[in-house]
């Protein structure tokens, strides 16, 4: 059974049409990539999949069972993990609390779960060192970090990533992509990562390019050919 | 050293009632965001849960405790106050976030709605809806999600909202038919009287220091430290600050949005019933009541630094000073040899209603400087 499935996907920001018949399917444990030039609708799918926005047509299928009705912090606690473009850390909460929220996504929410689970500082070892400072003094990086980290603390099915290698050091670059091939490794997790970093794109299973809001291309990364790529990355 | 004591005292007691008017609107206003200009009237329904709560004390049943009437009122106002608010957050407000003109029209719409309400309504009925609302909004809130499911759906709904009903109906008969005063409409003032042990003075120094006020500077104290507590350790403290400061991805993370909102503003109205309790000792209760201290409240939160608490006390308490300075005239009697035309000058100001065009002006003048008020927000987040 596919984890997530898309089909006919329609979303409109008021009166223009930016998804158009977007068709998609993830599987657990595997890392799907998603490719295109700016402007070409990525963010908004990855908007409709949390339910930021609301598609006019189509169908969401999570784990077999529609979303598209359901608001944003249910489809939280029923295990997809949205890890936006500009990080969006709560600025004036501490690194603590930022993680603990990630923890409102578990059955019993915040109430039950207290402890961060020390895997996050193993992967993020930054973290630890930062527990106190307020979210909206670290770094673009480790904001990053903080963000993953936050994600994986609701125990996820699926991950969406937006962008999570834009705007950061080299060295930092290096760290999530390993982070992110470990989770899931371990933890048989499903994947959509948005991203225009070819190293990075070329650690994922399988690719969708689009383009002006539909899906024109797809298939294993293995088989990206120069010509897709100098197509839909912007490098 | 009298002086100084006596003017220290005035001060905090100015202080701490605009301190506890204001606390209520530090969160609907300051961490919210939401220009609610009924927060008076919200006070207005906290003093008149205060003389409906006397009158019932002073029921032969319950005579014995009358003594304890005034804590008890604090209680019931909160939650009388928090009521009204949750209601108007749920039929109002939570349509207008986004859009603080229409907003500030609405609930200046909603204030003049509840002060004619407690003219023309008997605060019998008054009170049956307010148990009305009270309990129907309790049952949408205990009874478990999967109990409404299919069929049953409807009939539990009518069922809880029939008996919300009854009880509503049941009290406001019980009440206008026990006590006389309740049963009538009246767009007259009325007045709480203070039970005997909180009436007169406690020396302290060779001064007398009015009991009525010492116990507001208690209350206010007990509400800053729980606001203080409950915002910064509670679980929901955590949720309500994640979501003023960014609400798409506090619901991304899990966290149900609405019901923040909801919690969010009922405390922030509660605590305008507690400050309701307050002004309710200190003059007659009125329909405009509220109105008096609606624009002293925002006046602190702007001042202090809108969606800061350490500020919302500072300011309250400097406000409360400058009052005690200009307005008694205290001036004068710290430095008699004033030259002649300053004098005057100051002596014009020292009555209440200049003092306070004074103290407006003072800050109209300190926020051309610091807009921010005296604690703005700090750090990188800042520009973005």
């Amino acid at each position: 059974m596919n984890l997530l499935e898309v089909s006919n996907l329609n979303t409109y920001y008021s009166e223009s049409h930016i998804l158009r018949n977007v068709d998609l399917r993830i599987k657990a444990g595997e890392m799907v990539c998603l490719i295109g030039r700016n402007g070409v609708g990525k963010t908004t799918l990855l908007k409709s999949l949390i339910g930021l926005l609301k598609p006019r047509g189509g169908e969401i299928l999570f784990e077999g069972s529609s979303i598209i009705r359901s608001k944003p912090h249910q489809r939280a606690r029923s295990g997809i993990a949205y890890v936006p473009q500009g990080r969006e850390i709560i600025p004036y909460l501490t690194v603590e609390e930022n993680l603990t929220l990630g923890m409102e996504a578990l059955p019993g929410g915040i109430q039950t779960n207290k402890r961060i689970d020390p895997f996050i500082f193993e992967l993020f070892p930054i973290l630890k060192d930062f527990l106190l400072r307020k979210g909206g003094d670290l770094s673009g990086g480790q904001q990053q970090q903080l963000a993953i980290g936050r994600a994986l603390l609701g125990h996820p099915k699926l991950l969406l990533l937006d962008e999570p290698t834009e705007g950061i050091q080299p060295n930092v670059i290096q760290d999530i992509e390993t982070a992110v091939r470990r989770i899931i490794k371990e933890t048989g997790i499903g994947v959509l990562l948005v991203e225009q970093h070819l190293h990075f794109v070329r650690q994922a299973d399988r690719y969708y390019a689009m383009q002006r809001g539909g899906i024109v291309a797809s298939g294993p990364t293995s088989e990206l050919s120069k010509d897709v790529i100098s197509k839909f990355l912007s490098v | 050293m009298e002086l100084i004591l006596e003017s220290l005292f005035n001060s905090v007691a100015i202080g701490s009632v605009l301190l506890v008017a204001a606390l209520g609107l530090a969160i609907v206003f300051g961490l919210m965001g939401v220009i609610n200009l009924a927060h008076g009237e919200l006070m207005m329904v906290g003093a008149y849960s205060t003389y409906v709560t006397q009158l019932i004390f002073k029921l032969p049943i319950l005579k014995p405790f009358y003594d304890i009437y005034v804590l008890i009122a604090i209680i019931i106002a909160f939650i009388v106050s928090g009521t009204v608010g949750i209601l108007l957050e749920r039929t109002v407000i939570r349509r207008l976030y986004g859009s603080p003109l229409e907003t500030l029209l609405a609930t200046w719409g909603v204030s003049l709605i509840l002060q004619q309400f407690v003219r023309s309504v008997p605060l019998a009925y008054a009170t049956g809806c307010v148990i009305t609302i009270f309990i129907s909004l309790l049952f949408s809130t205990v009874i478990p999600q999967n109990l409404l499911q299919g069929n049953r759906r409807k009939l539990i709904k009518t069922g809880a909202l029939g008996t919300s009903a009854a009880a509503g109906v049941l009290t406001a008969s019980a009440l206008a038919s026990l006590v006389s005063k309740l049963s009538r409409a009246s767009s007259r003032n009325v007045d709480v009287t203070a039970p005997p042990w909180m009436r007169g003075g406690v020396d302290v120094l060779g001064m007398t220091f009015p009991k009525t006020r010492l116990l507001i500077i208690v209350i206010t104290i007990i509400s800053v430290v729980a606001v203080s507590i409950f915002l910064n350790k509670s679980v929901w403290g955590v949720r309500i600050r994640a979501v003023t400061q960014n609400r798409d991805m506090s619901e991304c993370l899990g966290i149900s949005t609405e019901s923040v909102d909801v919690i969010t503003f009922g405390i922030g109205s509660g605590l305008a019933g507690v400050a309701g309790v307050a002004v309710s000792l200190l003059g007659s209760v009125g329909p405009n009541v509220g109105g008096n201290y609606i624009v002293g409240c925002f006046m602190v939160v702007v001042l202090g630094g809108v969606g800061n608490l350490l500020g919302t006390v500072i300011a309250s308490f400097s406000i409360g000073l400058m009052t005690d300075l200009i307005g008694a005239g205290r001036l004068l009697t710290i430095w008699p040899n004033m030259p002649q035309p300053l004098a005057s000058t100051v002596d014009f100001f020292s009555t209440t209603s200049m003092a306070r065009v004074m103290i407006f002006a003072l800050i109209v003048g300190f926020l051309q400087y610091r807009p921010a008020g005296l604690f703005p927000q700090k750090g990188r987040m800042v520009e973005s």
